[in-house]
Formats: C-alpha cells, sequence, structure tokens
C-alpha cells in the first residue's frame, strides 16, 4: 500500500523531508486524558509518538504546522471487538479465518490464535482506518468450540502491526450458545467450569511422552493457564441479568479471573453489581429489541444506566462496519450516556480492557501517535475523519470503497454517457 | 360447478375492485343450465384500517421539509381531519386548533420504509415466528407476506419512535418469487387487516442472485445465475398461458359457450397481476450486471419492476436506472457481508440521486428501520465530501416521496401538500442529526407515538409483564 497523503495534508507535509514531526494546531482536542478537552490547542508528534498536547499555538522549528481550527481532534478510535483482519467477504466467498470447525488441536477452543491469521492487505483495514479507527481488538467470531480462541490487539496500519498479542480471550455463555453445548445452561456453566478446573489443577502442561486425555487438549491448557492468572482478561457474553449475575458468582470463584461482560443487554439491570466487581462492558448500544428470550430487557439507555452505576463501557462490536461504532456511541449519548463517556466509550475505555492503554487510546505523552482529525463532532453521522494519522504518519485517505466512488464518479462525469467501457480511477 | 349462479355469487364477483377477470354483467341473464361465471375476488383480507382520532393541529415556528423539495423555516403546517390542509411561511388556522410550538425543532412527511420484514420475521428472532421465506420452492408467488405478519411484532412501535408511519413487508429472498408483499400503516393492532393500508396496490417480492442459488442449489436448482433467469423465464411464460386460458374461459363465457373455468393457480395469479400492472415488482437484486439483465426481462414479458432493493451496484448503472424508470431502494453503508455487497460504497445514494434516478433509503432491519433518518443524513454527507451537493429537502424524498411511489401510494402519503394524509413527523430538532429524535408522529392526523407520553408508549402483547414492560426503549 502506498502512502499518499491527502492533498491539503501533503501540501503542509512537503516542507519537511521526512515529515516525523508535526504539530496539529488549533483544534478541539478531546484528549482522554486528565487534560479533557482542550477548546483550541496542539498536539506534538514527534518520532512517531505524541510529544505533548497544550493550549499554546506556538510551534517549535522543524515540525511541519497543520492547522485544525473548528476541526476535533482525538486520538485514533479503537474497534472493541471485531475480527479485523480474519476476513474479507463474510458468507459463500472463500475461508473466513474468523470462522473456524472442529480440529485436532483444540477441543475447547482456546489454544486458536487469529495471530497467524492477520491479514494487513484486507481491504477491510484501509476501509476502517479512513473513517478513524486506528485499533482493533480482533477474534474469532464463529465457532462451535466454547472459546473464540486468543484474542489479539492490531494497529490498522500498512503491517497490520500486532499491538498486543494472546489480549483477551472470548467465551459466549448466552442461550445461543447453551444451545451448541447440550442445548442447556446446566451443561454450559459446567463445562466452563471443568475445562477451567482442568486447566488450574494441570501443574503443568502434560509432556508430549504421558497419555492425556483431558477435555482440553495441551494447546488449550497452554492457553487458559494466562486466563487463570489473570494476565489474559476473559471477555464473558451474556445478555439476560440472570446470566450476568452467573457472571458476577463467577468472579467471586475465581478473583484472579480479570472479566469484560460483552453485549450485555440486560447490564443495566445489575448495573451496580458490575460497577461493584469492577467489570466493564463492551456492549451494541443500537440493541433494543426483545431478539431472543435473553434480551427482554434491551432498552438504548443501557449504555448510559451503566454509566450512571459507574461501570465502565465501550461501545463497537462489529467488524465490517466497526467504522459505525461513532454513529451508535452518539445514538447511546442521545439516550443517556454523557459525551465524555461515548468518546471515552471509542477511545479510553476500550484501550483498557484490552489492555493497550499504555500505548494507544489517549493524546498523552509517549503514546503511540495515532490521531484523527475530524470535520466536526466525530459522533455526528455528517461529519468525518479528515485526516488520519497513525504511529505519527500522515495515511492515505483513500480505500478500494473511494477508489470504486471515483471510477464510476468520472463515468457518471461522461458527457456523451457512453459508459461500455471501463474508466481508470 | 354445476349449481346456478347464486345471488351471493353474483355480488362477490362483481365487488371485486380490479378483477383478474371482468365481472361478467350477464351474468343473471344466462341459461339456467350453464355454469356460473367464476371470477377471482381481489380483496379477500380486507383492510379494516380506522383511523387514531386527531384533533386539527398546527405546528408552528418550525423548520418544514416537505418532502418534495421545499425547506420552509419559521413555517407552519395545519393539518385536520387526518389531511394536511396548509403548508407555508404563515397558514390560516382556526382558533380551536391544537398550537404546538416548534421553535428550535423540524417537521418532515411521515417516513415510509419500503423494506422491512417486521411481523414476518419478528423479534424474538424463533424458529416459532420465522415466517418470511417459504423456502419449499424457488417459485410461490402465491404466498402473500400479510399471512404470516404478527402484528405483536414489537419493533412496529420502535420503527413507530422513529418516525415510520409506513412500511412495506416483503416475504425473503430465498426464492426467484417469494410471494407478495403488504403495505401497512404503522399503527401498532390487533390484526393485519387493522394495519392494512386502503387501497395500496400488493407488490411481489423477487429475488436475485446469491441467495435463490444458495438454497435451491443442492435441492433441484437453480443453482446457478443462469439458472434463475430460466426459473423466472419459464414462470413468467407459464403466467402467460395462464392468462390466456382465462381470457378464453371469458371471451367464451361471454358468448355464451358455457365454458369450464381454468383451475386457480394462485402462483400465477399474482404473477398475472404483475403483467396487468396492478402489483408492483419488488426485486432484491445487488450486482449492477444482474440488474441490468432483469431491466432486459421486464422488457421481454412487458412488466414494470418498480424498485430493485439493496443494489449495492446501483452507481455503476444510475443511468440505465433513470432511462427504465426503476427504483433503487438502498442503504447508507451495508457492504461486504457476501460478495454480491463486496462493492458497496457510502456514495451509492448520492450518485443514483444524481443521475436522476427514483432513489429510496431502506431498511431491511429491525434496528436500521428506528433511524433511517441517520442513513439519509449520512447518505447526503457522504455525497456532499464527494462533491455531490444535493438540498437537504432534496434528500428527504429518499425517505418519503420516493418510497412511496415505489409503493403506488404516492397520491395518498409522501409528503407535506395539501390534501394528503396528515402523516407527519415533527423532530426534536434537524433530522440529519445523530442526536435529534421524533418528538411526535402523527399518522392520518392522530397521534400515534409521543416522546414524552410515557404512559402510551407503544407495548406489544409479548412485552406485557416481562422485564422493561414500560421502560423507555
Amino acid at each position: 500500500m502506498k502512502r499518499i497523503l491527502s492533498l491539503a495534508i501533503a501540501a503542509a507535509l512537503s516542507t519537511s523531508a521526512f515529515a516525523e514531526n508535526i504539530a496539529i494546531v488549533g483544534g478541539k482536542i478531546l484528549t482522554q486524558t486528565e487534560q479533557g478537552t482542550i477548546e483550541s490547542g496542539t498536539v506534538l508528534i514527534r518520532d512517531g509518538k505524541i510529544q505533548s498536547v497544550s493550549e499554546q499555538g506556538e510551534v517549535p522549528d522543524g515540525y511541519t504546522r497543520i492547522d485544525a481550527s473548528g476541526k476535533v481532534v482525538t486520538p485514533g478510535f479503537i474497534g472493541a471487538l471485531t475480527s479485523l483482519g480474519l476476513v474479507e467477504v463474510s458468507s459463500w466467498a472463500g475461508e473466513v479465518d474468523s470462522s473456524v470447525g472442529d480440529s485436532a488441536i483444540s477441543h475447547t477452543g482456546a489454544a486458536l490464535d487469529p495471530s497467524y491469521a492477520i491479514n494487513p492487505d484486507s481491504s477491510l483495514i484501509d476501509i476502517t482506518r479512513i473513517e478513524g479507527f486506528t485499533t482493533a481488538g480482533t477474534s474469532i467470531e464463529r465457532t462451535d468450540l466454547l472459546f473464540r480462541g486468543q484474542g489479539a490487539v492490531i494497529s490498522l496500519d500498512d503491517d497490520g502491526q500486532i499491538v498486543k498479542n494472546h489480549s483477551f480471550m472470548v467465551v459466549n455463555m448466552t442461550g445461543s450458545a447453551a444451545d451448541e453445548h447440550g442445548g442447556s445452561r446446566t451443561a454450559l456453566w459446567v463445562l466452563l467450569e471443568s475445562v477451567l478446573n482442568e486447566a488450574s489443577s494441570t501443574s503443568s502442561v502434560p509432556s508430549l511422552t504421558t497419555t492425556w486425555e483431558g477435555i482440553n487438549t495441551r494447546a488449550d491448557l497452554q492457553a487458559l493457564k494466562a486466563v487463570i492468572d489473570g494476565s489474559v482478561p476473559l471477555f464473558i457474553q451474556a445478555d439476560r441479568s440472570a446470566d450476568i449475575r452467573q457472571v458476577l458468582a463467577f468472579k467471586k470463584r475465581h478473583p484472579d479471573i480479570k472479566l469484560v461482560l460483552v453485549h450485555g443487554a440486560e447490564a443495566w439491570r445489575v448495573a451496580d453489581e458490575l460497577a461493584a466487581a469492577d467489570i466493564p462492558v463492551i456492549l451494541d448500544p443500537q440493541a433494543n429489541l426483545p431478539s431472543n428470550f435473553d434480551q427482554v430487557g434491551s432498552t438504548l439507555h443501557n449504555a448510559g444506566r451503566l454509566e450512571k452505576a459507574g461501570v465502565k463501557v465501550a461501545i463497537g462490536i462489529e467488524t465490517h462496519n466497526i467504522r459505525l461504532a461513532s454513529q451508535h456511541a452518539g445514538n447511546a449519548v442521545a439516550n443517556g450516556l454523557s459525551y465524555e463517556a461515548g468518546i471515552a466509550s471509542l477511545t479510553s475505555v476500550p484501550a483498557q480492557i484490552l489492555g493497550v492503554d499504555d500505548k494507544v487510546g489517549a493524546l498523552a505523552p509517549g503514546l503511540q501517535a495515532d490521531v484523527v482529525i475530524w470535520s466536526g463532532d466525530p459522533l455526528e453521522v455528517t461529519e468525518a475523519a479528515e485526516q488520519v494519522f497513525i504511529d505519527g504518519e500522515a495515511i492515505d485517505m483513500t480505500s478500494r470503497q473511494t477508489r470504486l466512488r471515483d471510477r464510476y464518479l468520472k463515468v457518471q462525469a461522461n458527457p456523451n454517457g457512453e459508459t461500455s467501457h471501463y474508466v481508470k480511477p | 360447478m354445476n349449481h346456478t349462479p347464486s345471488k351471493l355469487a353474483i355480488a362477490l364477483a362483481c365487488l371485486c375492485s380490479s378483477a383478474l377477470v371482468a365481472c361478467a354483467s350477464t351474468a343473471s341473464t344466462q341459461n339456467t343450465q350453464a355454469a356460473p361465471h367464476v371470477s377471482i375476488h381481489t380483496d379477500p383480507y380486507p383492510s379494516t384500517y380506522a383511523p387514531i382520532a386527531g384533533k386539527p393541529t398546527v405546528i408552528t415556528n418550525v423548520t418544514i421539509l416537505d418532502g418534495v423539495g421545499n425547506k420552509i423555516e419559521q413555517g407552519e403546517i395545519y393539518f385536520a381531519d387526518g389531511k394536511i390542509v396548509a403548508v407555508g411561511q404563515s397558514v390560516e388556522y382556526p382558533a380551536d386548533a391544537i398550537v404546538i410550538d416548534g421553535t428550535g425543532k423540524w417537521v418532515t412527511p411521515g417516513i415510509i420504509d419500503n423494506h422491512s420484514h417486521l411481523g414476518v420475521y419478528p423479534s424474538p428472532s424463533i424458529g416459532s415466528t420465522s415466517d418470511g421465506n417459504e423456502a419449499t420452492s424457488p417459485v410461490t408467488p402465491g404466498v402473500w407476506a400479510e399471512h404470516s405478519v404478527w402484528p405483536q411484532d414489537p419493533g412496529f412501535g420502535r420503527a413507530l419512535a422513529g418516525g415510520v408511519t409506513a412500511l412495506q413487508i416483503l416475504p425473503g429472498s430465498a426464492n426467484l418469487f417469494g410471494g407478495r408483499s403488504v403495505v401497512l400503516k404503522n399503527v401498532p393492532s390487533r390484526t393485519m387487516q387493522d394495519m392494512k393500508f386502503p387501497d395500496a396496490p400488493y407488490g411481489m417480492k423477487m429475488a436475485c442472485g446469491e441467495n435463490p442459488k444458495r438454497v435451491y442449489g443442492k435441492r433441484g436448482g437453480p443453482a446457478t445465475r443462469m439458472g434463475n433467469v430460466k426459473g423466472y423465464r419459464q414462470a413468467w411464460a407459464d403466467t402467460q398461458a395462464y392468462m390466456r386460458d382465462w381470457e378464453k374461459y371469458e371471451a367464451d363465457y361471454n358468448a355464451g359457450k358455457n365454458p369450464k373455468a381454468p383451475k386457480r393457480d394462485l402462483d400465477k395469479e399474482t404473477m398475472a397481476g404483475v403483467l396487468n400492472g396492478d402489483i408492483l415488482v419488488h426485486m432484491h437484486c445487488y450486482r449492477a450486471d444482474e440488474m441490468v439483465v432483469m431491466m432486459d426481462m421486464m422488457k421481454e414479458f412487458n412488466y414494470q419492476i418498480s424498485s430493485f432493493h439493496h443494489a449495492v451496484e446501483a452507481y455503476k448503472i444510475a443511468d440505465k436506472l433513470a432511462e427504465n424508470n426503476v427504483c433503487a431502494s438502498l442503504w447508507a453503508d451495508w457492504w461486504g457481508f457476501k460478495l454480491e455487497a463486496y462493492d458497496g460504497i457510502r456514495e451509492n445514494i448520492p450518485m443514483v440521486h444524481q443521475a436522476k434516478a427514483c432513489t429510496i433509503v431502506h431498511s431491511d432491519d429491525d434496528l436500521g428501520i428506528q433511524r433511517l433518518n441517520q442513513e439519509a443524513a449520512k447518505a447526503w454527507s457522504d455525497g456532499k465530501r464527494a462533491g455531490i451537493d444535493i438540498d437537504m429537502a432534496d434528500a428527504w424524498q429518499w425517505l418519503s416521496a420516493n418510497p412511496a411511489k415505489s409503493l403506488g401510494i404516492f397520491d395518498q402519503t409522501g409528503s407535506l401538500e395539501t390534501g394528503k394524509n396528515a402523516d407527519v413527523v415533527l423532530w426534536t430538532g434537524s433530522p440529519f442529526s445523530t442526536y435529534s429524535k421524533a418528538e411526535r408522529v402523527y399518522i392520518d392526523g392522530g397521534e400515534a407515538f409521543t416522546l414524552e407520553d410515557k404512559d402510551n408508549w407503544p407495548l406489544s402483547d409479548f412485552e406485557v409483564g416481562q422485564v422493561g414492560e414500560g421502560d423507555a426503549k
């Protein structure tokens, strides 16, 4: 992928041979740090890192100045729970690495490792990043196995750089998951407990010369060790409040395991308990229908009520259109979430949940310079990312979609209406 | 059919509003030995819709998008007896009209979604309620979506809160011919008939491409796109033959020949309705090249496609859509879930609009239907950034006027013009903003939804006595 800069920014950057040092000046800065919102300030970027964020407008020598007056500047958004890099076309178009069937290497799904499958050339990467998303948690989406493998955090740069490997593990404990494991929660929860118990009671992974007939494979055991000792958080998907109470009980039984609740349609009903147990939630704030008997209490007010109880909320469960998480967060704000929490749900909170807040998710000195200049309020459907920086570099703001658009805009502009031949985009 | 014509049979035959075969006015004078004239009742499940009682209402100081290209700042709209009476900068209204101060607010026509599966794929989405695809044969135009609609789907109420005043319920896209659609007024009611839009024509669902070949590829076909087209063409040809049989029957009957009526074929009846121009074709089709094949087929068999649906590649052939007078019902930004949807772009809607083709924002989704205004807003702003500068007032045609045209109901609704049904939404702010909500939704002048009136929020039977009953949704 070439790095072609958008015209205005390219002109600004052309004065600098290497363009390592950039000053974004005059924008409204949503820092996601203790600095809060700066109505008009300057972000300095040096050697791919945030150097400083301040209210002053002066630019030191050797920095390329980018005028962001009237614009909004944020950290790059984070797709909290996606399958980016693991899928090109979801259905009936070749293999999909985010969909895993039976294999000898894993009986419980814990060993599955998406980091081997990340494809940085996937068209989804460009399509997503030009809309202001620079990092994503990526994981398996479909499997009949208990766990959905070891999620990775990737940068949406040209190389699909892994920001953090083995950073989370997902398990679905909803009614639909029960369907796949005996058709009942009475089996599903015992399965989860048994699988974890086996991993914790096995002091070391059995060697290849010993006989092993456990529920987990050796590779599964290895992966589960990190969940049990709390170094890899377990993301538990659950919707109905009874199931979320089981998640809370699970936390009491396994205090060392770090938990994140996923989807959580009825989480608002257990908000105080979730806050007390310090369990954050990744949710889809659009869900307001009783899509099944797990989600009867769904409401657009879920995110706002969780925030009021003190629960940290991340927004963004999607893949091809994870870029719409900003619209979803805006709708959560329209239904009771504070604006600050709306922005945090796309930046600092997912960074914390994914364990990468030492690298991304805020405009703080020393963090990776993933920065977005927006035309206006990023949660507003009519505004857009105008320039995205990843690792301090202005990315090419085109994608396969913009190339298709430009090709057919040329076809449309053909005054003779002769459109039989393909036009170079 | 040996009995003599009863008064009832004659009455039924002549009640038909647009009968497949004309009523024989001479029926009662036929020889008593002759079989009664057989004709087909075209409205056996008639609408029993009754509007919610409304009061004469005026909204003042409000920004109005009339839905046909005009924007009025600080304007007034007055409606009474279910109809729009006047729209303008300043209108006359009686002293006893209810006056609503619309300062800072916007008024638009009610949103019309021409692609919904509410009721046929309702919430909860479980096997028991999955009633949208008669996936037992690729050609099932004889099934009617209205016979699957569950009016207790909580989705109707959610859509109402999003400003949707009318919607077309379509069968799914598993089949080449999926069945008849039904147009409903979005007034949650006990029965489908209570919601049924009076005098709206029926639609017929057809589907291109991947879905039919995926569903039937290993079940006797079609297994390919060429197999799909053979399937449509054979069915049209068979329908032509069927219509000739009925025409012959009519001619023979009128000539006093005492003919035997052809056996009714419910599949071909629906298709004959299309060829007669009474039923409108709504065709699920993603790929540009396939849509062009479908438009050739429509000429081959002499019918009109009302709208392609989904049409993620419509931008590639927008000129041909305009030429053929076929609408495109579109999402703002869905893409990539299958190869047919791989070339989706954000500017599809504005590019089709720019080519002067009839452009529609549709949902096909129980969540998307709740914020179709935001879908239009995204398309409008994406177009602007790509150099296609469309007036907001023109863009609103995507949400009301154009879908109404595609459904054959634009003479009744779809714009704020004098004499039209008072299907009106008052928004808390610009409906092109994420943060705005429908504050009041009127259907035929009756207040169907009021944001602040919690006691009267829609509540389906399914939600009664459950968690979250009466909660803000």
